[in-house]
Formats: C-alpha cells, structure tokens, sequence
C-alpha cells in the first residue's frame, strides 16, 4: 500500500449538508458501517443557509392538492431538459421523505389545523397551470434549511453514523476496473492524508457558487465533488446552467428568499413601479427564477435600476406588516438590517441577481448512481460511485430550479441514494482493491501542491477566475464574449495548477485546503465556460444574446462534458413517465 | 489605519501564543471583522480561523472580538473597535489547535449528551404529527441555536466544569425537546439532568444572553428546566 492509513467502510459520503446526512442516515439506520467526509462541522454546511422551505405536495394549504401539479410546474420550470422520471419520483415521493422529517422533530411553522404550513413560491400552480397559484412550500419560517439540517444532524447522532468532521476530500481513487473505491482525503486538523475505503462511494458535495464574483453562497461551496469528478476522467451534466437569484442583497450576496415575493412582497425600479406586470402578467413577481432574474437585469440596463449607480432594484415589504414580517420573515429582517443596513419594515431592501444554484452536475440515475455515456452514447454506470443532492444532476432541475425544489431534491435523492446502497450492500458488493499505484495517483495532485515552491497566490487567483466567470459567462452570454473568456481561463490553469502554498504545516492549514479549493473551482469554471459556448440557444437559466431563442431541434437534451478531450456531447433526456403520459415541451410563459 | 491584534499559535512552531499586530486600511468602510480576516489572510496565509456562510447562521467563526463572543461574520467594525483597536482572540476555556481555531469537542459532547433528538415512539401517523401554532410557538427563542458555542464559552461555570455543567447551549436544546409537544421523553430527559452539576451549576450570571448571536436566552430556559426538575421531584 501506498505509504498512507487505510480506513475502511461500507459506505462513505462525502459532504455532510442535506443530502450527505439523509443518505448516511439511511444507512447508519440499516447498521451498514457509515462514515461521512465533512469538511465543516455538518451544522455548517450550505443547507443550513435555506431559507424559505421545501416544496412538496402534502395538501395541507389545500387539501386537493396534488403531487401531479407539482410534477408538471417543475417540468415547465426546467424549460423541459428535466427528466421526467426523476422529476416523478420526487414529487410522488416527495410527502413521504417530509413526513419522515417532521417525526424526527422538523421543527415546521404550523397551520390553525396543526398541519404544516405552506407558502406560495414562483412557478408554482395548481391543475397544471390553468388554476392560479399554489402555495405548496413547507416552512420553519424562514429558516427552513436550518432546521432541516439540525434535524438531519440530530438523526444521524441517533443512529451512530461515524462522522470524520472537518476532513477534506482530496480525489477520487480509482481500481484497475476503473471502478471507484474511495477517496484519499486530509485530517484538517492533524494535516494526516488517509485513504478512505469504501464499497459505496458517495459525493454529497454541494454547489460551486464561489466561482463567481457575486454569489449567495457560502465561502466552502467550492464544488470540491465536481473537480474530484471531472479530474477522474468522468463527466458533468448542463453545467452551463447556473441559477441566478433575483434576490442577493446588493453588495454583499447575500440571499433574501423567494418566500418574501411567497408573503406579498414585490420588485419595484427606481420610478417605485411594479415592473414585473410588464414581463410576466399573471405570475408577475412569482415567475420562475430565471425569468425574473432576467427582468431585473434589463430594468437595471435600461436605466430604472436603482441607487446612484442604478445597479440594483428595491424588493418592497414594508405594507406587509411589521407583524406578519416577524413571525413570516424574522430571518430576513434580521440579514437586511445587517446587511443592507435597511429595515424592511420601513423600507425596501436593495437587491440584485446573484449567482446562487448549480443545476448541473454529476450525471446520475434515480437510484444515485453516477454515470457517463460510452462511445455507443448509451448510459454506462461507473461502479461504486453514487450522487445526490446539488453535485448530483439526476436531474430534476433542468435549465431552471424551482424555489423550494432543493431541499426537496436532497432529502428525496439522499434517501434514495441511501436505500440502492443498503441494497446493493445486501446483495454484496464485490470491487477489486486498489492498488498501491491506484492510491498514489489519487495523491499526485496534493503531493505536486505540497512541493510547490514558487507560484502566485491562491487568493489573487481566485479572485481572477471569479472575475472572468463573473464577466463572461453571467445572466446573458454571448458567443465571442464566451470565447474570451475560455481563453482567459486556458491562460489561468497554468496558474492555478502551480499555485504557491507557501505554508506547509499540518497543523489545521487552511490555506492548503483553499489551494486545493481553487484547483476545483477552475475545473467547474472551465466545464461551465466550455459547456456554455457550446450551447447555441436560449433556455432556462442560459440565455444567450445571440441565440434568444430556445432550440428543440438540436438543444432538448442534456449537454455533457467529457474532461478528458474536454468535448461537449449530448445526452437524452427522459421523457418516460409512469403514472401518465409524458408532458410535451410547451412554450414557456408565466 | 486601523490597529488590528490577532492572538497567533501554531503549535507547530510556537512555544507559547502572542498577539500580532497588523495595520489596517477600512478605506472608512464599516465592515465586518470577518472581511477584516480574509483580507489579511491573503497578506498573511498562515493565519488560521474557521468560516463557512457568512452570514450568521451556520456558526464557524465565533470568536472573542474585543472582549466579547460573536460572529465575525455579523460584527461590524462600528461595534467592535475601541479606541481604533480591535482585538481578536479565540473563543474562552476551551483549549486552541491553532490561532483562533478552538478544539470544540467538550462544547459538542455536552450538546450529545442531552439526546438532542426527537423521542417519541408512539407509531408515526401517516402524515405529519398535528401541533397547534401556539404549541409551535413554545419552540421559538430555542430551535434557531446554531452552535457557535459563543455562550457556553462565555459562561464562568462552563469553564470551571466543562465535562460536568452541561453549559447555555447544550441547556437551550435541552429545553427545546423538552418544549415539543410531540416529544414523549420528559421523564428521561430530566432524569439525565437531575444531578448537582448538569443544570444547577447555572448561577443566573446571563453571560450566555449577552452574546448569543442570535438574540437566544438560554438562562430563562435554564430556569425553566430546573422548575420542571423542581416540580417532578415532588
């Protein structure tokens, strides 16, 4: 073996958020030895800053609700590249994985009947479309991520899960089948490099909404899973489709829920009008994301943006009521003081598009299992490699996520996730070791990192690559401005992979783990930068200048991105439903 | 510029911690103490201090800013510097891996050994278990902790009793399950607290209420369970 400890575990998740905890709590549950790879105490992993809720139809706002309804708002709002099984079997599952959360404790914001309370959020509708606005969104106030997390946490301390907190994983290692048998990662705190074993491997690794400038999320979300990934030779799914949130506080980025516009709250321009009406006349406010995030930004470049440099718009809540803004909204209030420096209760809070979800990821099946596509185009899975949650792309997000449909997608794929295993690890699971060369490769990486002697700093990079994304590759893209842009990030790898890590204790060093960071968030960029220009239409969250139009003919279908030639391919999209007949792609208007 | 001194520690290399000072120009912005770090951490990458959302909810970066526990994410320098000095040191009485890095292993065993889980094993309904708003509204003031352990380590009877005093936090959270109306273990639960330490070595100093982040109040809900303990023993 490689000159490094071996751990060995049935399963191992990597990423303690929402999805690593409801996957290693289904199998700490079924007694299968469970370890999860956190590199933050699981409480302070990205899901805990969810605010508004978790959609889902539980028909407690409306007893005639259906799970239907909600399938066909969220096909609609993936601009119709979701796949329509998956997107089936989490809105059909959906009550159930909420019902589970609630008996563990989900502390939920109640209805007069004792039920759980539900918001209006954007693209939401009840009898497909035709009979107005749902209001299907599950919520603690609006701290739903939060409690949802603790609650996840709390189980898995009920259930012994064997947590290695605040590790970080370094890359995947590989057997000669090609099959995935763990990952080498860091004790941050002792700076040991250990192999971790495992029969199941599961990336739970979140977002990368750190490689923009301007984004909701928080410093760790640095798409870690993501560059293990693609630097393994496996490809990523749509990850030019990047969710912009209309709401970020301008200036600091960070999030104000779509459950504000839920309560009753509007976007005004600088002339106090509504504008909204003029690009979604019915749903107004609460379209789908990207539309409204669209809306914002044209205000803003047509002049009736707000602020002496009119670059943000108002979001206004103060006719709702102090009362109703403390018990609906305390979190907000208290984010906007500090943030915005405004009340809401008094006056509206300056907000702007911020760069906030990934919809792309690594391609799965419902039952989490990674894939990639052989040379045939037929789907392949990669053995012992398992997804879910925001690195995963299953994909129930499409081109366009829904408010409230992530923390659905983690519990539910989590879950899922978790169960395959449990069966798989039944039925035995039979994967040749590693060998001492397998590791090693998996340790090139850290090994070239801990030798660097020159290079530039890891901080000025980053800010480089944000920059670029940021400039080249945000609300609207065009051809040659992409083309720039790709080229400067070819410039930047060079860069990056000689990046100076200047120190080399092993004492809790952060800035070796911020090196590493970075060396991820340049493999995201660059598939984004890469899949982006290929995709010569408009759809979604990808709207394009010079292709404003959506492209059935030749874009319904997933892009996937192989790192190896760094070559963009398609892939179908599953319109293969179970219950009903599929719903076609319609135009898309709200 | 603005005086800036940040307690140093690298068991690695030093003997014993100091403080350093560094300058820092806020170009007359009121930021926040946390900007203030990352900033100097590009200058100086051996500086070592934990963050994750910066914005005060997910709990990594308490730490003790001019003499009081806080967030350094949600800390504006208005309300942290003195005399155009801020003063950053790790958070109290628990012990340091590297500069403002603390070892929170106490702070998290306390939290575990109130079960902080929902305990209720009567068969689940098939939908969610029903509780009025009011019942609701009991848990409020207490779900929303997030673990920064701004309190427990701002607590004299915490630092004296580590292992034994449960602390603020762990109290809080203890409290909350006992609030829930869904929970079913109230004999249990007081009965794990119902010794000279875990609850009673509280004396009312509110420390804890002072610097909760979140604006918690852990001493009433310490209150509230000693007269529930108080109650069962008769």
């Amino acid at each position: 073996m490689a000159n490094i400890r071996t751990m060995s575990f049935d399963a191992v998740i990597v990423g303690g958020g929402g999805s690593g905890m409801r996957a290693a709590l289904q199998l700490a549950q079924s007694g299968y030895k469970t370890a999860v790879i956190t590199k933050v105490f699981p409480t302070r992993s990205h899901t805990v800053s969810a605010q508004g809720g978790i959609t889902c139809a539980i028909a407690s706002d409306d007893p005639n609700d259906q799970w239907q309804w909600h399938m066909y708002d969220t096909i609609k709002g993936s601009d119709y590249i979701g796949d329509q099984e998956a997107i089936e079997y989490m809105c059909q599952t959906g009550p159930e994985a909420i019902f589970e959360l609630e008996h563990m404790g989900l502390p939920f914001s109640r209805t007069e009947e004792g039920r759980i309370y539900q918001r209006p959020f954007g693209g939401q509708s009840k009898d497909f479309g035709k009979g107005g606005q749902a209001a299907r969104t599950c919520a603690a106030a609006d701290r739903t991520g939060h409690a949802l997390l603790h609650t996840l946490y709390q189980g898995n301390l009920k259930n012994e899960t064997t947590f290695l907190n605040e590790w970080f994983a370094v890359d995947i290692v590989k057997n000669a089948d090609n099959a995935v048998v763990g990952v080498v990662a860091i004790n941050i705190e002792t700076g040991e490099t250990v192999y971790v074993k495992s029969k199941a491997t599961v990336f739970a690794t979140g977002g990368a909404g750190r490689i923009y400038a301007s984004t909701t999320n928080a410093h760790i979300c640095t798409g870690d899973g993501i560059g293990m990934t693609l630097r393994a030779g496996f490809p990523v799914q749509d990850i030019e489709m990047w969710q912009f949130h209309p709401t970020g506080i301008h200036g600091a980025g960070t999030l104000v829920t779509e459950g504000c516009r839920g309560e009753g709250g509007y976007l005004i321009n600088k002339d106090g009008e509504r504008f909204m009406e003029r690009y979604a006349p019915n749903a107004k406010d609460l379209a789908g994301r990207d539309v409204v995030a669209r809306s914002m930004v044209l205000e803003i470049l047509e002049g009736r943006g707000c602020g002496p440099d009119g670059d943000h718009v108002y979001l206004k809540l103060d006719h709702l009521g102090e009362e109703t803004l403390n018990a609906k909204l305390p979190g907000i209030l208290e984010l906007s003081r500090t943030f915005a420096h405004a009340d809401p209760v008094k006056e509206p809070i300056p907000v702007v598009p911020t760069c906030h979800y990934m919809m792309g990821g690594i391609p799965t099946n419902v039952d989490g299992q990674a894939l990639t596509i052989d040379g045939d185009g037929n789907d392949q899975v990669i053995e012992g490699f398992y997804a879910c949650g925001e690195a995963a792309c299953v994909s129930v997000h499409g081109a366009n996520r829904l408010g409230g449909n992530s923390l659905l997608d983690l519990v539910v794929f989590g879950r899922a996730s978790g169960m395959f295993i449990e069966k798989q690890l039944r039925e035995g699971i039979n994967l040749k070791d590693a060998s001492e060369a397998d590791i090693e490769a998996a340790m090139s990486g850290l090994n070239r990192l801990n030798a660097s002697s020159d290079g530039e700093k890891a901080s000025d990079l980053r800010v480089e690559l944000q920059t670029i994304m940021q400039n080249y590759f945000g609300v609207f893209r065009r051809g040659d401005f992409m083309q720039e842009g790709i080229k400067k990030l070819e410039e930047l790898r060079p860069r990056v992979e000689n990046v100076a890590l200047d120190d080399k204790s092993n004492a809790f060093n952060t800035s070796r783990i911020e090196a590493l960071e970075l060396q991820n968030l340049l493999e995201v960029a660059e598939a984004t930068a890469i899949t982006a220009e290929a995709r010569t239409e408009s759809r979604g969250a990808h709207a394009r200048d010079d292709f404003k139009e959506r492209d059935d003919e030749n874009w319904l279908c997933h892009s996937v991105f192989f790192p190896v030639e760094k070559r963009v391919g398609k892939r179908g999209v599953n319109f293969t439903l179970k219950t009903r007949e599929a719903f076609e792609p319609q135009i898309r208007t709200y | 510029m603005l005086n800036v001194s940040i307690y140093r520690y690298n068991p690695e290399v030093d003997a014993e911690p100091y403080m350093q000072d560094f300058q820092f120009d806020t170009q007359g912005k009121d930021i926040m103490v946390l900007d203030v770090l990352e900033k100097l951490k590009t200058e100086d990458p051996t500086l070592v201090f934990r963050r994750s959302c910066r914005e005060g909810v997910c709990g990594s970066d308490g730490m003790n800013i001019s003499g009081k526990n806080g967030l350094a994410c949600v800390t504006p320098l208005s309300e942290a510097v003195v005399k155009n000095k801020l003063v950053i040191r790790p958070l109290p009485g628990l012990p340091v891996i590297r500069d403002l890095v603390i070892d929170m292993g106490q702070f998290y065993a306390q939290y575990e050994k109130i079960q902080p889980y929902m305990i209720n094993n009567s068969p689940a309904p098939a939908i969610e278990r029903l509780q009025s708003p009011e019942e609701r509204a009991k848990l409020d003031g207490l779900y929303e902790c997030i673990l920064c352990a701004c309190c427990s380590t701002a607590c004299p009877s915490f630092w004296w009793n580590p292992d034994k005093f449960i602390g603020p936090s762990g109290l809080l959270q203890a409290y909350r399950f006992l609030a829930d109306s869904r929970d079913t273990a109230t004999e249990e639960r007081l009965a794990n607290l119902d010794d000279p330490f875990s609850v009673f070595r509280c004396h009312g100093i509110m420390n804890c209420v002072q610097v909760c982040p979140k604006g918690l109040n852990p001493t009433k809900a310490i209150g509230h369970i000693r007269n529930m303990l108080i109650n069962s023993a008769t």
